[in-house]
C-alpha cells in the first residue's frame, strides 16, 4: 500500500505496513494443518521474518504441541480478547526461532466463546507488528472456520490426496472465495504409491481444485519424529522435505523458486517389482 | 491366466477408481450446493415443455440420480393435456379437420348485434 502513496507522504508520516495474515485450513481434519503451520511458521522466521503464529482451534490445542511450547503457555488467546491480559504476555516466544511467537488456543473454552469481531481486530493488531500472522484453522466449516478466516486475507489449503481430502478442500474453497486467493499445499504425498497407481497424483488432485500451487509435501517418517520431540523439521536444512519447507516459505515470500516436488527414490527392488509388472491394485 | 495377462496389461488401479469417485462426488457436490441454479434449469424446462403441451407446473420434479459411472437427471413432468395452451405462431401444417372454437373477437361482437335485434 505505501509504495503507491506519493513519495512526500511518505517520507512524512509513512503509513504502517502490514504483515500478511495467512489462515492455513482444510475443512478435513488430520490432513497436517498444525503441522504445516508450525513448520512453514518456522521456515518464514529462519528467514528473518517476525512471525506470530495463532492457533485458532479453540477447545483442541495443539499448535503449542507441535512447536514444543507446551510447557510454556500460559495464557491464550481468549484471556487476549476478553482483556484480561495483554497480547504481549499472552504471545509465547519460541524455543528455537527468535523471531517467532505463539498465541495459543484456550483448551478448556468452547469456539463459540470467540467474540468474531474481537478476533478480526486483534488480527490486525498482530499484522501491525508481525510480516506474517499464520493463522491453525480448526477442522469443519463452522463457527471456529468463520472466527478463524475473519482477519485473514489470504489462505493456504493444505490436502492429502485422498478423495475425502480433496473433496472438502473444494467445499472450503468454495466458501472462502476469490477474496482469500487461496493456495495449495499437497501434504503427505508417497511417489512410489503414486508411481503404482495407487495413490491419487498432484495432477489428479489439481485438476479437480485448478489452485496455485505452492508445494508438495511428502509423507516421511521424519515428519512424525520431529513432531514427536516438539522441533519442528523445517529447523534443519539437512532434508529433502525440510527443503520442501524452505521452498514454500520462500515461494509465499515471493521469491521465484520452483514448487518443491517430493522425487521418487527408487530401490533396486522396485526396479526390478516394476520390470516384471508389479500387481496393480 | 486370465490374471496373469492382467498383471500385465493392469487392470483399474485404485487411484483411478479414486479419480472416478471424486468426480462423481464433487458434481452431486456442486449441484446440491447450487439450488438456485436447479431451480432455474426446472423453470426453463418446464417454459419449453409447456410451448407444445400443458403440465402441471406444481408437480415437476427434477431428481439427480447416481448411477454405477455417471449421474442422471430425472425428470418427472405430468402432462395435464395435450391441447397446446398456447398456439405457436407458426401456421400448423396440417389445416383442421375439426372446427375449433372461433376467434375470440367475434364472440365479443356476437351480443352486440344480438342487442339491436331484441331492440326492434
Amino acid at each position: 500500500m505505501a509504495m503507491h502513496q506519493p513519495l512526500a507522504q511518505e517520507v512524512t508520516a509513512p503509513a504502517p505496513k502490514l504483515g500478511r495474515a495467512i489462515v492455513v485450513t482444510s475443512g478435513k481434519g488430520g490432513v497436517g494443518k498444525t503441522t504445516t503451520t508450525a513448520n512453514l511458521g518456522t521456515a518464514l522466521a529462519q528467514r528473518g521474518a517476525k512471525v506470530a503464529l495463532v492457533d485458532a482451534d479453540v477447545g483442541l490445542r495443539n499448535l503449542d504441541i507441535v512447536l514444543g511450547l507446551e510447557s510454556r503457555v500460559k495464557y491464550h488467546v481468549l484471556d487476549v480478547l476478553e482483556d484480561k491480559v495483554s497480547l504481549d504476555e499472552a504471545l509465547v516466544p519460541d524455543k528455537h526461532s527468535e523471531t517467532l511467537v505463539l498465541l495459543a488456543a484456550a483448551q478448556a473454552r468452547e469456539k463459540d466463546e470467540v467474540d468474531t469481531e474481537k478476533m478480526r481486530a486483534l488480527m490486525q493488531r498482530l499484522r501491525e507488528h508481525y510480516d506474517y500472522v499464520l493463522i491453525d484453522c480448526p477442522a469443519g466449516i463452522e463457527l471456529g472456520f468463520k472466527n478463524a478466516i475473519v482477519g485473514a486475507d489470504e489462505a493456504i489449503v493444505v490436502c492429502t490426496p485422498e478423495v475425502s481430502a480433496v473433496r472438502d478442500v473444494d467445499r472450503v474453497v468454495g466458501l472462502l472465495g476469490n477474496r482469500f486467493k487461496p493456495q495449495l499445499i499437497i501434504n503427505r504425498l508417497r511417489p512410489q504409491l503414486v508411481k503404482k497407481g495407487k495413490m491419487l497424483s498432484v495432477e489428479d488432485v489439481n485438476a479437480i481444485l485448478r489452485l496455485p500451487l505452492l508445494g508438495v509435501i511428502a509423507d516421511e517418517p521424519e515428519i512424525i519424529i520431529t513432531t514427536n520431540k516438539g522441533e519442528p523439521l523445517a529447523l534443519r536444512h539437512d532434508s529433502e522435505t525440510a527443503n520442501a519447507y524452505h521452498a514454500i516459505a520462500a515461494r509465499i515470500a515471493g521469491e521465484d523458486v520452483a514448487a518443491p516436488a517430493p522425487e521418487l527414490k527408487e530401490s533396486l527392488i522396485d526396479k526390478l517389482g516394476s520390470f516384471f509388472g508389479g500387481k496393480r491394485a | 491366466m486370465i490374471d496373469w495377462v492382467k498383471k500385465i496389461f493392469g487392470g483399474p488401479t485404485s487411484s483411478s477408481t479414486a479419480k472416478e469417485r471424486l468426480r462423481l462426488v464433487l458434481m452431486t457436490d456442486h449441484l446440491a450446493l447450487a439450488p438456485d441454479i436447479i431451480e432455474n434449469m426446472k423453470r426453463d424446462l418446464i417454459d419449453v415443455i409447456s410451448r407444445y403441451v400443458e403440465v402441471d407446473r406444481d408437480k415437476v420434479e427434477v431428481n439427480f440420480e447416481r448411477e454405477d459411472r455417471a449421474l442422471a437427471m430425472l425428470a418427472n413432468i405430468p402432462i395435464v393435456s395435450v391441447n397446446r395452451p398456447n398456439p405457436p405462431p407458426e401456421p400448423p401444417r396440417v389445416p383442421p379437420t375439426l372446427s375449433g372454437p372461433p376467434p375470440r373477437r367475434r364472440r365479443r361482437k356476437k351480443p352486440q348485434t344480438q342487442n339491436p335485434a331484441t331492440a326492434h
